[in-house]
């Protein structure tokens, strides 16, 4: 069974200018022990989609439909209350730990350790003082730094930090929210490094938000692309790699400069995304598609089934044609 | 130990703003125009040997530089000689303003404190509701009117239309008491319509001050990860969003300190309230040396150690500030 499925989901904004469709009618599914991977550029729904699974969200967004089952409990449905008992505690998340995420005026032991004893009120502040210091350890964090501010650590340490923050109550779910955007290419790579032996290390299931595909590919078993609110592909990481179904993935694709090859320029994808406050009548990506057939203009494609647990949403493919 | 070191700089630096203060109040009441002797005498028909007289009295035969040393010796012997018009000891006469300032104010500064900061931390929570938007409304007005004018105002609507409270003064004149509790009452009396005004005029810049910084505070990315980790609104706001505005509240908390001990000149004035404002007030148009030096001195050393006291505040809140 599905450990998350999220159905149809939609997540709008009230905003002056009016109401932003940014997730729309988004299905996505994790099995337990999966790491999941959410790509796609700014402002296409991929933060919005899995900050709504904890409730997390700003104040003025709300979800006209659809519903998020963990565990078979639709999590939409719960009230604050009941929420602030599943957050931490079964769903976790790695905030950009690197930039605010840390209470500047809070030793990180502390902060480390409010959640287990939110949580978990049998535990013991001595335990949990054990279960944080060990958990430093295990991110490459000397214990004894247990007392010391957020200011005295750097970027990467921050990071290193808050995810081992986000696995203090053992978590079945955690979500990493761009954890190694902030950071420069040295410290990405340790941190992604760092990543990986936990997930092996815990079996963890984790969905991690990226805009930087290689990333993902490297460290996720299954990547949805994510497009103006929508899901476009989703898929194994190395099928959706080599054999992109979706124009758009395909363009993203090649946008990755290749390192063994000739310096060419990258080419980018003209245009810009479409409004999510006046989302056009068809396919969102259609004004930017160069496959495009006539019916794109008219029609929302559903993401579809093309076998082998490879899915995307693209009117060229339930027609049957490939784009590839 | 660079706590101490901090705290050490902070001192040397209340010390010597102390005496730059001195100095500056010393010249700048002798350069003021307006002559002390003309006042007291009264009369243009004064003889040369009355002149000599009252001046030897008050010490002002001497040469400029003698009368600030006199000066500077008596501040540090906290001798602050005889008032001008008064012919008191400047010490009783201020002893015993500041002792109706204070009551005056003990009961204001704590209302405003509580009702101030409290709309301040309801508004900032519901930020964009109606009942935020009255708030802010309702302090605008109460800061923007003039002190004299609501002054004023509430003396003919509640002391000559409906005649609830006594206009001015402290006790009522000629007024004979049976008990003990008869005086008392009569002062609580005299104490409301200016207690009222400061709230109303004062009460403005701790609820704008309290709801701006929590409103930034509220958005900053470690309130997210509270909520993230499961706490209720209530426990995210007291133990992360408060600590994090009480650097600006404190600060605002310190300056205001000092102005009650100054005495609040305006409201005193307005319901002659016999107070260190109206003390002050009656100095400067009397030219009385030593009540305004004494008095000016008081309200610097208060100012000073004030904020003294709220850098010492800075170090045990925030972590960062020993660094600097």
């Amino acid at each position: 069974m599905n450990m998350l499925e999220i159905k149809d989901l939609s997540v709008h904004f009230k905003s002056r200018a009016g109401t932003v469709h940014a997730v729309e009618g988004v299905n996505l599914w994790l099995e337990k022990g999966e790491l999941l991977g959410v790509a796609g550029e700014s402002g296409c729904g991929k933060t919005t989609t899995t900050l709504a699974i904890p409730g997390l969200l700003p104040q003025n967004a709300f979800i006209p439909k659809g519903q998020i089952l963990f565990n078979g409990e639709d999590l939409v449905k719960k009230t604050e209350k009941e929420m602030e008992k599943v957050r931490w505690k079964q769903i976790s998340v790695i905030f950009q730990g690197a930039m605010n995420a840390l209470n500047p005026l809070q030793t990180v032991g502390k902060q480390m350790m409010e959640p287990i004893l939110l949580h978990e009120p049998h535990v013991s502040k001595k335990e949990a003082e054990e279960r944080v210091k060990e958990l430093l350890e295990q991110v490459g964090i000397e214990k004894n730094r247990f007392t010391n501010y957020p200011h005295e650590f750097s970027g990467g340490m921050r990071q290193r930090v808050m995810i081992a923050m986000s696995l203090v109550c053992d978590p079945e779910l955690v979500i990493a929210d761009e954890p190694v955007t902030a950071l420069d290419v040295m410290i990405q790579a340790q941190i992604l490094e760092l990543l990986k032996k936990l997930v092996k290390k815990y079996s963890l299931s984790m969905i991690m938000i990226s805009h930087d595909l290689s990333v993902l590919c490297e460290l996720c078993d299954k990547i949805a692309i994510m497009y103006a609110g929508r899901v476009v592909e989703y898929g194994y990481a190395r099928e959706v790699f080599t054999h992109p179904k979706h124009p758009y993935t395909v363009k993203l694709l090649h946008s990755l400069p290749d390192i063994y090859g000739e310096k060419v320029f990258i080419n980018g994808i003209p245009g810009y995304p479409p409004s999510l406050i006046t989302p056009p009548a068809g396919c969102p990506f259609c004004e930017r598609c160069t496959e495009k057939i006539p019916e794109c203009g008219s029609r929302v494609p559903e993401l579809v089934d093309l076998g082998g647990g490879h899915y995307a949403a693209c009117c060229r493919q339930t027609e049957g044609r490939a784009v590839v | 130990m660079s706590k101490l070191k901090y705290i050490g700089k902070k001192l040397m630096q209340l010390i010597l703003t102390l005496y730059a203060i001195i100095t500056f109040n010393f010249i700048l009441f002798r350069i003021m125009p307006g002559d002390p002797i003309r006042l007291l005498a009264r009369s243009g028909a004064i003889s040369a040997e009355s002149i000599a007289r009252i001046k030897e009295l008050f010490g002002l035969d001497q040469p400029m530089w003698m009368q600030y040393f006199i000066y500077l010796k008596n501040i540090v012997t906290g001798q602050f000689g005889i008032s001008m018009t008064y012919r008191q000891p400047v010490s009783s006469i201020i002893a015993e303003r500041m002792a109706n300032t204070v009551t005056l104010l003990a009961v204001a500064t704590v209302m405003i404190i509580i009702i101030g900061i409290g709309t301040g931390i309801v508004a900032a929570m519901r930020r964009g509701s109606r009942l935020d938007k009255t708030f802010v409304v309702a302090s605008m007005v109460g800061w923007s009117l003039p002190t004299f004018w609501t002054g004023l105002l509430m003396i003919v609507v509640f002391g000559v239309f409906l005649k609830i409270f006594p206009i001015s003064g402290i006790l009522t004149p000629g007024m004979q008491y049976a008990t003990y509790s008869q005086v008392i009452m009569d002062y609580a009396k005299h104490l409301v319509m200016p207690t009222i005004a400061l709230i109303i005029v004062d009460m403005a810049q701790f609820f704008l001050i309290t709801r701006s910084t929590l409103v930034d505070v509220l958005t900053e990315d470690y309130m997210l990860t509270a909520k993230g980790k499961g706490l209720s609104p209530k426990k995210a706001l007291w133990r992360h969003a408060m600590p994090n505005a009480m650097l600006p509240i404190i600060t605002t908390l310190a300056l205001y300190v000092s102005l009650v001990i100054g005495g609040a000149i305006q409201v005193e004035t307005v319901f002659s309230f016999p107070g260190m404002g109206k003390l002050m007030y009656d100095a400067v148009l009397k030219r009385d040396y030593p009540i305004l030096e004494a008095s000016f001195f008081l309200m610097a050393a208060v100012t000073v150690t004030a904020n003294f006291i709220s850098d010492i505040f800075y170090t045990i809140i925030d972590p960062r500030v020993k660094d600097i």
